[in-house]
């Protein structure tokens, strides 16, 4: 059964509502994350703002993107962080002071940075913006693997040796004094 | 509202502060690359929003927005085995007390 363009009644858009939906999803998911005392809560916190920011692009039309999202945050990158959360937690950690002496001076700023974004996004006129589009994923791939193959080959690499530095970093000493675990 | 520019800019630039906000003003090493993580996102919000209103950008926002998620995982990858490697020396996950140069 269709359910419409926009809510029965009301007549306010599916779309509009999802988005405010999702946006304060993010930004109060956003908010926990750099706020909450326990480090384990933040980063189950980002999970949730990776998620609703998936739920963004697809809202924006591009389902790739959003899979993406998906996999590598959600499924990875959240992965590694709770992984090193809980590697590096001890005892005390929580009970300590989270934020450094410069709080003050860090919020003035991040509030001087989004009134500047926010002023000049909503004085511009994009000339050249139009009506929400939906990106095709075979022209994506066609793309990618033709006028982007280049850049696409030296992310694999990056990645390879990103994984091989951080496996030779993270890895423990088991040679000689003892001392390192 | 779900069909302006506009929303999802001012959307990013409000998750970019907010990332900006916990670089600086968290101890925790681990939540410094977590707000990192959070301003990645804001930027890529940013793009794939460009790409979704532009028709000339359509296609080559979501390779670039790939390829941006993709350098993300080695950047989190990197940055998270250097705070093992620097957690395994100091036994402190927090930044303000990695200090040897002025002790």
């Amino acid at each position: 059964m269709p359910i419409g363009d926009s809510i029965p009644l009301i007549g306010i858009r599916w779309d509009d509502v999802l988005f405010v939906a999702l946006a304060a999803t993010l930004l109060v998911s956003a908010l926990l994350v750099v706020t909450l005392r326990d480090i384990i809560r933040c980063g189950l916190a980002l999970i949730v703002s990776f998620a609703s920011l998936a739920g963004i692009y697809v809202l924006l039309g591009n389902p790739l993107v959003a899979a993406t999202q998906v996999l590598v945050y959600i499924g990875a990158i959240s992965v590694l962080v709770l992984f090193a959360i809980m590697l590096t937690q001890t005892k005390n950690a929580p009970a300590r002071l989270v934020f450094q002496t410069q709080t003050l001076a860090a919020a003035v700023a991040a509030a001087v940075i989004a009134v500047v974004i926010t002023v000049a996004v909503l004085a511009t006129t994009w000339p050249s913006a139009g009506q929400r589009l939906w990106t095709s994923t075979t022209d994506v791939a066609h793309l990618l693997f033709r006028d982007y193959v280049l850049p696409f080959e030296v992310v694999s690499v990056l990645l390879t040796a990103a994984v091989i530095g951080g496996v030779y970093l993270a890895r423990r000493e088991i040679s000689g004094d003892g001392e390192n675990r | 509202m779900s069909g302006s520019l506009d929303s999802y800019l001012v959307l990013s630039g409000l998750l970019f502060a907010i990332g900006t906000f916990g670089f600086l003003a968290r101890r925790n090493a681990i939540s410094m690359l977590m707000s990192i993580e959070l301003m990645i996102n804001a930027v890529n919000l940013t793009v794939v929003a460009f790409g979704a209103f532009v028709p000339a950008l359509n296609t080559h926002a979501a390779v670039i927005a790939l390829l941006v998620i993709a350098v993300a995982a080695a950047e989190a990858t990197i940055g998270l085995a250097l705070v093992m490697a620097i957690y395994r020396n100091r036994k402190t996950p927090l930044v303000d007390e990695y200090d040897s140069m002025s002790q």
